[in-house]
């Protein structure tokens, strides 16, 4: 019994990243690589690995380290971490995808200042177990990931006809350049948020939908 | 002399910190609410970024390079950015307290703000001389505040528009910032970059 509890604990965990707070759709957090690498679906795998890299091994090591750091002192010991795995990730894709680490560009590194990973740290890795913090992890990083390929497949199927470099519209059929440039990746951003939201408001509760109704009209139906 | 300012021009206009390569986006998003805080986050970025490049440069050409830690390059410059941003702090205000009421209460946030740690990639990874550098930063910050600034502008005459229910939040922000870039990408026929 004991160890069923402890996976739909783990489950629960996971499901909240992977679903209800994903980022950047549900909580606009991690915005430029999310505008910045998108042009193709497989770029969004590439960061979304190594973003949940970085994500897992921040949390587990400073959920280890919770009781020991100065709580003063935490953020910059925090950020050093985050740095070191950084660096680790920014290596292991320069060495085996070296392609698309090139167009990922200066947006690896970059991960150092994702407010996701600090604020999944700060948030909930420094009071929680290693495995609880491990499962936070496995959940907004492939949260994250997804994310990053739905935007990714949008902007690549309309820009350049292909998604994961697959053909998708037959050959000679004029494709949308725009998707593929800095204006594009605004444009789907946006759609993508609205759609979302008329998704999330549909989907509300009837109290909720109530809410939105004049005062007066609710009393008298009362 | 021509060089410099076509180097200028093209980190300003053609390749927009916000509009073009993504970098800082969420104070974009954040501070840009009215003019007077826009101003002022402007003001604090380019204040910093100017600074982060006299200070990286220097770093990476006589400490990184020579010594063959040129992997440590992340892990040196986020440290030499949070020790940087807090010496500033400390040092506007005892120094100017009208400056730090200014400015000052966004310089914590500029710490974990992409556009310094890309700025400081962007001009080692460039292999720009420090006079370079310099006017890097200052045309990257320019086009920066700028873009701060339009986009305050826009918003708060936003205040009175009536939004599609969909759209409100940031979803309308991001469609606006979509529009801009659009009228940026017009500034790619100055053949500069």
């Amino acid at each position: 019994m004991a160890q069923y509890s402890f996976w739909r604990e783990k489950w629960r965990l996971i499901s909240e990243g992977l679903f209800r707070d994903t980022p950047p759709f549900f909580l606009v957090i991690g915005l430029c690589p999310a505008l910045a690498v998108t042009t193709a679906a497989i770029n969004g795998v590439i960061m979304g690995i190594a973003v949940t890299f970085v994500l897992m091994g921040a949390e587990v090591i400073i959920s280890l380290l919770r009781k020991w750091i100065p709580r003063t002192i935490r953020i910059p010991v925090y950020v050093i971490i985050i740095a070191v795995l950084v660096t680790v990730i920014d290596l292991v894709l320069a060495g085996t995808v070296p392609a698309i680490h090139r167009v990922l560009g200066i947006f690896v590194p970059l991960i150092v200042v994702n407010c996701i990973i600090l604020g999944r740290v700060e948030a909930f890795a420094a009071h929680n177990t290693p495995a609880n913090a491990a499962a936070d992890a496995l959940g907004y990083g492939l949260g994250y990931m997804w994310a990053l390929v739905a935007i990714g497949s949008i902007r690549e199927i309309l820009g350049n006809g292909t998604w994961f470099g697959l053909q998708i519209f037959p050959e000679g059929l004029p494709t949308v350049d725009l998707f593929k440039l800095a204006p594009g990746a605004f444009v789907t951003m946006a759609a993508v948020l609205a759609a979302l939201n008329v998704i999330r408001r549909r989907r509300a509760p009837t109290s909720e939908k109530n809410a939105a109704i004049p005062v007066v009209s609710r009393n008298a139906a009362a | 002399m021509g060089e410099l300012i076509m180097l200028f021009v093209g980190a300003a206009l053609v390749n927009n910190f916000l509009l073009s390569r993504f970098l800082g986006i969420c104070p974009f998003l954040g501070v840009t609410r009215e003019l007077k805080s826009a101003l002022s986050m402007g003001g604090a970025v380019t204040f910093v970024m100017l600074v982060t490049g006299l200070v990286v440069w220097p770093l990476q050409h006589y400490v990184l390079d020579p010594l063959g830690l040129g992997f440590l390059q992340t892990v040196a410059f986020i440290l030499i950015i949070a020790v940087l941003v807090q010496l500033l702090e400390m040092f506007i205000r005892k120094m100017s307290p009208a400056l730090y009421e200014a400015f000052g209460i966004y310089l914590p946030l500029i710490t974990t703000n992409c556009a310094i740690l890309g700025l400081a990639l962007l001009v080692v990874g460039e292999g720009f001389t420090l006079a370079q550098t310099l006017i890097f930063a200052l045309g990257s910050a320019a086009g920066y505040t700028l873009a701060m600034l339009m986009m305050a502008g826009i918003r708060q005459e936003m205040e009175f528009a009536d939004v599609p229910q969909a759209f409100q939040g940031t979803a309308i922000s991001l469609l606006i910032a979509g529009l801009m870039a659009l009228a940026f990408l017009g500034f790619g026929g100055l053949n500069v970059a």
